[in-house]
């Protein structure tokens, strides 16, 4: 493996471990909020022991998040430092707002949250839940305006003097609509899996028969709280295939294995791929088996039926009919504008003033910028073929959050009816399945990620920088001995969680009793 | 209204609140000088108890700030974080490593059934206080020392040893090795002062009042000898200066005294910040019972003024801050390393905002510190 792979290995791993965290604390903080709220309404004893109870199962989550974060900011500079020059200028600010806006309302709220029940009154209390909940919510808002950035960038330009990409719009960033519709559906589905974690936890004491009355009253709040939230996060993610159909086709293909593209293009509803084929031309007996919804990409995509769908093989290779241009085009048009920048410097350097405005004038010139500047990261490849992600990875993750996420939405339907109408507790399997939906939910949530992050290589940002131009100039032997140390000790401290956080589940809120 | 100003305040203004987060920073370090204390302050349990649940209701404060220390030199001098971070790349993954196992330990160390055990995780927050405070130190004393890279035309920065940054502390024969190693050592006594001044200000416990008292004296004394080593040598090092015609680095004698005299107001706060130090362990020593609680604001907003200003010396007036002794010209400053304009812009607007944390943050601590930590307490409902 070279060094960009390790860097690659290495996020990888710390954002995994970091999501294995964050969606839970960023759905059971307004879990806490609203049952909180309900206790200073009511006044009832239980509605604060349920909070208290929860809180403790959040507090453990969330230090190990806090833990695994810290590192994924740094990392852009340690492990990515020519992409932290490259595109700092705008790729900086989100990261610093996320910083200012939502991490010190986080983190001093936090402490008011466990500490403060008996220090500050109720209300003073009830809010700082309610800002915790707000603030670590803020901080995703942040860091996926800056990753939609990634998948979409908008709202900058090119300046050759410096050699990086600076803001030119900050509301084009930050309103960028594949960066507040991927906020919307990561929220969404935390808010699912922190309620598949409630309902399976509370479905577990069901089973044993304990811990009922904060069992059910959890249930109740959770699966309307997530059942809510599935449909909304159907309607985000359906929002975001017309986005990538847009803006990142070869993603799109890539994660329905569509080689070649057709007009009423079908959606795969279940199907095993083959392995990933090296030549798109040679992928034509692409599936074991797979069963097919006539035309729904299409639609999803273009929201038409008869839309065209461009597959792998049409976007490396081009297709004059539909009009798009192969990889091949785009990547002479990108060594031009390559070429460009480095005559510039040169020309600079010797002080020929009058080649190096003549050069800057190009990098002015809309037409040019369209026409060349546009293909920029292109230049760094010398195979169309490079430039296509794996295809069977993103097309497994892709199914598989899809399916986990259905079968989450059908559980929470099913407790709010079998509570409805009060016979839950009959039913001994469903409560097995609930306690399954746990599972379900981290791998939808996780696969999720894959989908995002893999379906868009080699790109580190789309289009515009690939993966391997991003990395730091360090020995590959250094990032193998972090990668290393991040793997064992994240792994020790995942460990140590889940046996805290089963005991204390173990011990149940009423310390033992029932 | 920020469009107004030009580049050149824009840079100075962000540069200036970057010294300022580093400079809360480094105050709140006290929870990390605490961290190392738990066993020598406390004796018994309880004791221990009380002293990790003080510090444990503001350990995610001096997280924070790390965080948007960091967020902050990424948008405002990306150069800056892609050079430091993607070159000194041992010296910030020793660092961070150490925050990832503190900030776990508070939460999980008196948990049943946590896997590896209390004196582990007491552990990590031991090598996290040491790591934290001396290796900060040491790399903030770069800003003065300078550094091994190089740059190229593309902006594309390139470490020029193999050790990645921990030449920096431990290559000796090198003099700056002694400077950089001897602010590491004095942010680590002064974090350790600082621990104890806040114990006294917030746990009400008899014996740990004592031993603190004690330990005040102990880590005072090293920490003046190793700071007015660093200050010495600041004050008689050639310094690395900027022809603001040219943009051309060199190295110009005593450059860093000169900052101080041709900024007398930066100099006169570095000097109040340095005498309230001085002089709150001085009341905080000999006038125990009056000055006990009080201790922790004084010497606290000295650290801030000290650290603020000291920045200050290495990044204003014409100095490049992040030097490079292997390559002068690809040293680092403020005019060289900063976001564009727009982006320094927008990010000041946002910067509007940190009053507004500050005394949110401070509202808050007030709330909570309002009544000291004592045995009672360490039983009651969220304790670490």
């Amino acid at each position: 493996m070279s060094l960009v792979d390790w860097s690659r290995a290495q996020f990888a791993l710390t954002a995994l471990y970091h999501w294995l965290f964050v969606p839970l604390t960023l759905g059971i903080t307004f879990f806490l909020a609203i049952t909180e709220s309900i206790y200073v309404k009511t006044g009832k004893e239980e509605w604060k022991k349920i909070t208290k109870f929860w809180m403790t199962l959040f507090g453990i989550n969330f230090a190990i998040g806090v833990a695994t974060g810290i590192i994924l900011e740094f990392e852009f500079g340690t492990n990515w430092s020519n992409y932290s020059w490259f595109v700092g200028d705008i790729f900086g600010a989100p990261l610093a707002i996320e910083g200012i806006m939502a991490f010190f309302m986080e983190s001093v709220f936090i402490a008011v949250m466990f500490f403060g029940w008996d220090k500050v009154s109720k209300r003073f209390h009830l809010t700082s839940t309610w800002l915790t909940a707000i603030g670590s919510n803020l901080s995703a808002l942040w860091i996926l305006v800056a990753n939609g950035w990634m998948q979409n960038p908008v709202g900058m330009h090119f300046n050759p003097d410096t050699a990086r990409m600076e803001m030119a719009d900050f509301w084009d960033v930050l309103f960028n609509p594949n960066a507040i519709n991927k906020f919307l559906h990561t929220i969404y589905s935390s808010y699912i899996l922190a309620a598949a974690f409630i309902v399976g936890i509370s479905a577990w004491y069901l089973l044993r028969n304990r811990e009922k009355i904060v069992a059910k009253k959890s249930i109740v709040v959770a699966s309307i709280f997530g059942l809510i939230f599935s449909v909304l996060t159907i309607v985000t993610g359906d929002e975001s295939a017309r986005q990538v159909a847009k803006t990142q086709p070869m993603k799109l293909a890539a994660m329905e294995g569509l080689y070649y593209g057709s007009d009423h293009a079908p959606l795969i509803a279940i199907g095993a791929i083959k392995g990933e084929a090296k030549d798109s031309s040679q992928a034509k007996q692409d599936f074991y088996f797979k069963f097919e919804v006539p035309s729904l990409l299409s639609y999803m995509a273009f929201l038409d039926a008869d839309a065209f769908v461009p597959g792998i093989h049409d976007l490396v290779h081009g297709n004059k009919e539909q009009g798009i241009m192969p990889y091949k085009e785009k990547m002479r048009r990108g060594k031009i504008a390559r070429k460009a920048l480095k005559d510039y410097k040169e020309a600079k350097d010797n002080g020929n003033t009058e080649k190096a405005e003549e050069l800057l004038a190009q990098f002015n010139d809309k037409k040019w910028l369209t026409e060349y500047f546009n293909y920029f990261g292109y230049s760094y490849f010398n195979d169309p073929h490079q430039i296509i992600p794996n295809v069977p990875i993103t097309f497994y993750s892709f199914h598989l959050m899809v399916m986990a996420g259905g079968y989450l939405m059908m559980i929470f339907a099913v407790l709010l009816f079998l509570v409805y109408k009060n016979n839950l507790e009959k039913y001994k399997w469903i409560l097995w399945a609930v306690i399954l939906g746990m599972p379900a939910a981290w791998l939808a949530t996780e696969s999720g990620w894959i989908v995002a992050e893999m379906g868009r290589q080699p790109w580190v940002i789309q289009d515009l920088m690939p993966t391997m131009t991003a990395v730091s100039n360090i020995n590959t032997t250094s990032v193998q001995i972090t990668f290393a140390m991040f793997f064992i000790v994240f792994t020790a401290l995942l460990i140590a969680e889940i046996k805290i956080m089963l005991k204390q589940i173990k011990i149940g809120p009423n310390k033992g009793g029932n | 209204m920020f469009e107004l100003l030009d580049y050149s305040t824009l840079q100075h203004y962000w540069y200036a609140i970057n010294a300022l987060l580093a400079a809360i920073l480094v105050f709140m370090m006290f929870v990390q000088g605490g961290q190392m204390l738990i066993y020598k302050i406390g004796k018994t349990e309880t004791e221990q108890s009380m002293i990790v649940n003080s510090i444990g209701r503001k350990w995610e404060i001096t997280f924070s700030t790390l965080v948007v220390f960091g967020g902050a030199f990424f948008a405002s001098f990306p150069l800056f974080y892609a050079t430091s971070f993607g070159g000194a790349y041992w010296v910030w993954m020793i660092i961070l490593f150490s925050f990832i196992i503190q900030a776990v330990s508070y939460e999980y160390r008196s948990k049943p059934n946590n896997f590896l055990g209390k004196k582990t995780y007491d552990t990590f927050l031991f090598i996290n206080g040491l790591i934290a405070t001396t290796f900060l130190g040491t790399a903030v004393a770069t800003f003065f020392t300078g550094s091994p890279f190089h740059i190229n035309e593309m902006n594309n920065s390139f470490w020029d040893s193999s050790f990645r940054g921990l030449e920096l502390a431990l290559d000796f024969t090198n003099y700056n090795t002694f400077i950089n190693l001897s602010l590491g050592l004095a942010i680590f006594f002064l974090s350790r002062v600082l621990a104890n001044m806040y114990f006294l200000n917030s746990i009400d416990d008899k014996n740990i009042e004592k031993r603190a008292h004690k330990s005040i004296l102990y880590n005072a004394i090293p920490f003046v000898v190793f700071f007015l080593f660093f200050f010495i040598n600041i004050i008689f090092k050639d310094g690395f200066a900027i022809n603001p015609d040219t943009g051309e680095v060199y190295m110009e004698p005593m450059k860093y005294f000169s900052n101080m005299l041709e900024m007398p107001l930066v100099f006169a706060l570095l000097l109040i910040g340095v005498v309230m130090i001085l002089m709150s362990i001085g009341r905080v020593y000999f006038k125990f019972d009056q000055c006990k609680e009080r201790g922790i604001w004084i010497a606290g907003i000295g650290t801030i003024l000290v650290v603020f200003n000291l920045l200050l010396i290495a990044g204003f007036n014409n100095t490049a801050y992040y030097p490079s002794t292997t390559d002068l010209q690809s040293s680092i400053s403020i005019f060289n390393s900063s976001s564009s304009e727009y982006t320094l812009v927008a990010m000041s607007y946002v910067s509007l905002m940190v009053p507004f944390v500050i005394a949110y943050t401070w509202y808050v601590w007030k709330s909570i510190n309002n009544k000291k930590i004592d045995a009672d307490e360490i039983n009651n409902s969220h304790g670490y």
